[in-house]
């Protein structure tokens, strides 16, 4: 029984970072492949890591799967907002059906200086 | 030896590398291209991860944890870079 519970979410964590594949390859704007591949990527791999728990519920193995699955859920989510920053700033071009910018006016256009 | 359920995840991983890779070569912009690598660097731990829960292998999961530190860090590195750069 637990080794159909494991099974199944392997499956599902591969098909998740396999539409996180697809999502990079076909959505139309750096912040939009970013979301899909930050999203769909901690997904799946948090449920292959239940996988793992679920098949060897030994302490060594499961310690170390929740430490995986933490520091990826902290570092996934700081370094997508570090690149969308980024470019944001050098003036990445938003998908032409972009509806709202919430930025205001002065950050739209590149800092020339480059003081930071 | 590996049954069929490993098997479609191994090979539903490496294609989702195979999309990646396609992205970082045809990215129009850097960032895009630093988001590909990003994944790439989650996929190789999630191949990692399948490997440990079918061989029972601990080192695997301790190689994971290393390589995602090593590309959450690069990540951060390449994001500072394309924020120096002298937008012209």
């Amino acid at each position: 029984m637990t080794e159909w519970i494991a099974r199944s979410f392997v499956l599902a964590g591969a098909t998740l970072a396999l539409l996180a594949g697809v999502g990079v390859l076909r959505m139309p704007d750096v912040f939009t492949r970013m979301q899909a591949s930050t999203k769909a990527s901690t997904l799946g791999l948090g449920c292959l890591l239940a996988a793992l728990a679920i098949r060897y519920p030994e302490t060594s193995f499961v310690v170390r799967a929740v430490a995986i699955g933490a520091f990826m859920m902290l570092t996934t989510s700081v370094a997508a907002h570090v690149i969308a920053r980024a470019a944001a700033r050098s003036g990445a071009p938003l998908w032409k059906g972009t509806l709202l910018d919430e930025r205001p006016v002065d950050e739209l256009t590149p800092p020339s200086g480059g003081s930071r | 030896m590996l049954d069929i359920s490993t098997t479609a995840a191994l090979a539903m991983l490496a294609l989702a590398a195979v999309l990646a890779f396609v992205r970082l070569l045809r990215g129009p912009t850097l960032p895009d291209r630093v988001v590909a690598i990003d994944l790439i660097g989650v996929l190789i731990v999630c191949v990692n991860v399948v490997a440990a829960a079918t061989t029972g292998q601990q080192a695997f999961l301790d190689v994971a944890i290393v390589i995602a530190l090593i590309s959450f860090v690069g990540t951060v590195a390449y994001a500072r870079y394309i924020e120096r750069e002298d937008p012209s």
